[in-house]
Parts: structure tokens; C-alpha cells; sequence
């Protein structure tokens, strides 16, 4: 206990609290922007498993900003 | 005279709207601007009795936009100063029973009798959020440094700017400067990295708030009240004049003070 005592302090509740909210806010401000990006995945879901077998968890659909174009970027891993 | 709709809106509940918007109504009037504060928390009518007027109502916003009542009828004065106006919310109905083209009808009418209309908007982002949002010409934002408000205030300020709602400005209440310099608050540089709009005031927590609502008198008409300060200037920034923001320290006691002169 002493020991923590001189040992680096721990991170302030307020960094903390403003950490989680970055990180948190950069995933909700894509998702709010893009309100179709759900329903998106759910429909690719139900077209590329009637031809191959997909683990639903692994899909990754996400819409990113580069400057004037956005992105949208699907990864599907297909189980062997 | 074409008037301006200001629009004082939050995520989260509690955050100090209703406070807000008595404060800055009463601050232009009483620099001789001609304001009409509209409450439109329909079913939680809350205005009125921060700013000491309930006692008044005969007809509320939900009968004007029923038609079953002229405007004039429905403006509530105040008791301090003749330029300033409410218009309460009903009680009796719910937030359905206004739509937004009724509430743009109606501050398009009271732009040509008044300089500032000012909306007080229920919180969150279901229907009433809509009624307040549409006729804005500028939003404002409050919140507090708390994680769930400034998250909630993120989600407001998504939805201002996919409706091309682009004057927005923010107001951080409720700031205590010993938590603070604790870190255990955010401070107004944290929430503003996180927000990223335009500040237009940072509040100080004030304990006297709680007494100035028990009476009905807003925190701007006491001189010496911290947040009366913060609104004044706030005011100003409204009527496009550069203030500084004020520093938020802490107040101590002498006893407090030589606490924490040992402690440091």
C-alpha cells in the first residue's frame, strides 16, 4: 500500500470519463450517421450464407471518412 | 423586424434547460431586447415556475396552436420587465398534441412583434425534440461535464447536423471546480475536445439555484450569484459581443482555505 503510494498515480476519473467517451463517441457518431449500415448487414448476411457457410459475429461493416469520400468497408470472413 | 428563434436543447433530462432558458429570456429582456420564451416540454410544464409566472396561466402553447385562443391571449408577462413574454406549456396533454409546422407558424407570426424567441425544448430526441428543432435559427446545447450527458448531447448534436442545423453553440453547467482540480470532472476544455462546437458558456455549479427556483427568481436578477454572472455573459456572446469566460475557481471558506494550505 505504501508502495502504491509512490508508485505512478492512476489516471484521474475526469481523463478516464473523457476517454471513454472519445472512444465510445467515434463508434456511435458512425453508426448514428449511417442509420442503414444494420439492416445493410443483416440483408448481406441472408445473401452470402445461401452460398457459402459465414459466422454472423465476424461480419464487420463499417463506414469511413477519407476527406471528400466515404468508405464503406464489409469483411466477411468465409469459414473453410 | 425579423425576430431570432434560439433554441435551448439537451440529450440527457436535468441538465438545466428550463434554468437556462429563464436565465438568457430574462438577461435579453432585461437589456431591453423584446423576448418570448415558449415552453415547449408539453405534459411537463416547468418555465413558469422558475420564472415565478405560474400563477398566470390562463391559455398555453397547445391552445394557441389549436387555434382555440389568439397568440395575445396566451402571452403570459412577466412581473420584472415589459419586454419579456411566456407562453407555458400545457400540462394536460401530451407531445404529440403539437406539431412542428404549428410551432413554426407561430414564431414566424411572433418574429414580427418580438427580437428573440426563445425555445425551451424537452429533452432527448423523441417527437417534441422535432417541435423545438425545426423553427430553430440557432441551437444551443447544455449540458454537464457528466459522461451520460455529454454522450447524450453527441447523439443531439448528430441529429442537429443531419438536419443541416448548423448555429449550434454550447452552454457546460453545473461546472464544480473542486472536482475539477481533483480530476475527478471533466473541465471545459475536456467536454469541448470531445463535442467539438462552438462554446457559448460555461456555468458554475451554484447552490443558490435551487433557492432562486423555490422563489421564482432567476440567478441573473442576484448580482452576486456566480451562474447570474456566467448567464449575463452569455448574453452578451448572444447579442454578438466577445466576452471572455470567466475563470470558475474555487470559493472557500477561511477554513477550507487553511485545510488545504497544509494539504498543499
Amino acid at each position: 500500500m505504501l508502495l502504491d503510494f509512490f508508485r505512478k498515480k492512476r489516471k484521474s476519473s475526469a481523463e478516464q470519463a473523457k476517454e471513454r467517451l472519445q472512444i465510445i463517441l467515434a463508434h456511435e457518431r458512425v453508426s448514428n450517421k449511417a442509420p442503414f449500415l444494420d439492416d445493410l448487414r443483416k440483408d448481406l448476411i441472408k445473401v452470402i450464407a445461401k452460398y457459402v457457410e459465414i459466422d454472423p459475429d465476424q461480419i464487420d461493416v463499417k463506414l469511413q471518412k477519407d476527406n471528400a469520400i466515404e468508405i464503406l468497408e464489409i469483411n466477411i470472413p468465409i469459414n473453410k | 423586424m425579423a425576430g431570432k428563434v434560439l433554441t435551448i436543447t439537451s440529450g440527457k433530462g436535468g441538465v438545466g434547460k428550463s434554468t437556462t432558458t429563464a436565465n438568457l429570456a430574462l438577461g435579453l429582456a432585461l437589456l431591453g431586447k423584446k423576448v418570448v420564451a415558449i415552453d415547449l416540454d408539453i405534459g411537463l410544464r416547468n418555465l413558469d415556475m422558475i420564472l415565478g409566472l405560474e400563477n398566470r396561466i390562463v391559455y398555453d402553447v397547445v391552445n394557441v396552436v389549436e387555434k382555440a385562443c389568439k397568440i395575445k391571449q396566451a402571452l403570459i408577462k412577466d412581473k420584472r420587465t415589459d419586454n419579456l413574454y411566456l407562453i407555458a406549456a400545457a400540462q394536460t396533454r401530451d407531445k404529440s398534441a403539437v406539431k412542428p409546422e404549428q410551432v413554426i407558424e407561430l414564431t414566424d407570426e411572433l418574429k414580427k412583434e418580438f427580437d428573440f424567441i426563445l425555445l425551451d425544448s424537452p429533452a432527448g430526441i423523441e417527437g417534441g425534440f422535432r417541435n423545438a428543432m425545426l423553427p430553430a435559427d440557432e441551437v444551443i446545447i447544455v449540458t454537464t461535464p457528466e459522461i451520460s450527458a455529454v454522450r447524450d448531447a453527441d447523439r443531439v448534436i448528430g441529429i442537429l447536423e443531419a438536419n443541416n442545423k448548423k448555429e449550434m453553440s454550447l452552454i457546460i453547467n453545473r461546472v464544480n471546480p473542486t472536482l475539477v482540480k481533483k480530476g475527478d470532472m471533466m473541465s471545459k476544455d475536456d467536454v469541448l475536445q470531445v463535442l467539438s462546437i462552438p462554446l457559448i458558456g460555461v456555468v458554475p455549479e451554484d447552490e443558490n439555484i435551487v433557492s432562486y427556483t423555490n422563489i421564482g427568481e432567476p440567478s441573473i436578477l442576484h448580482p452576486n450569484s456566480q451562474s447570474g454572472k456566467a448567464y449575463k455573459n452569455i448574453v452578451q456572446r448572444i447579442l454578438g459581443k466577445d466576452v471572455p469566460f470567466m475563470e470558475i475557481v474555487e470559493k472557500k471558506g477561511l477554513f477550507e482555505k487553511i485545510i488545504s494550505f497544509f494539504k498543499e
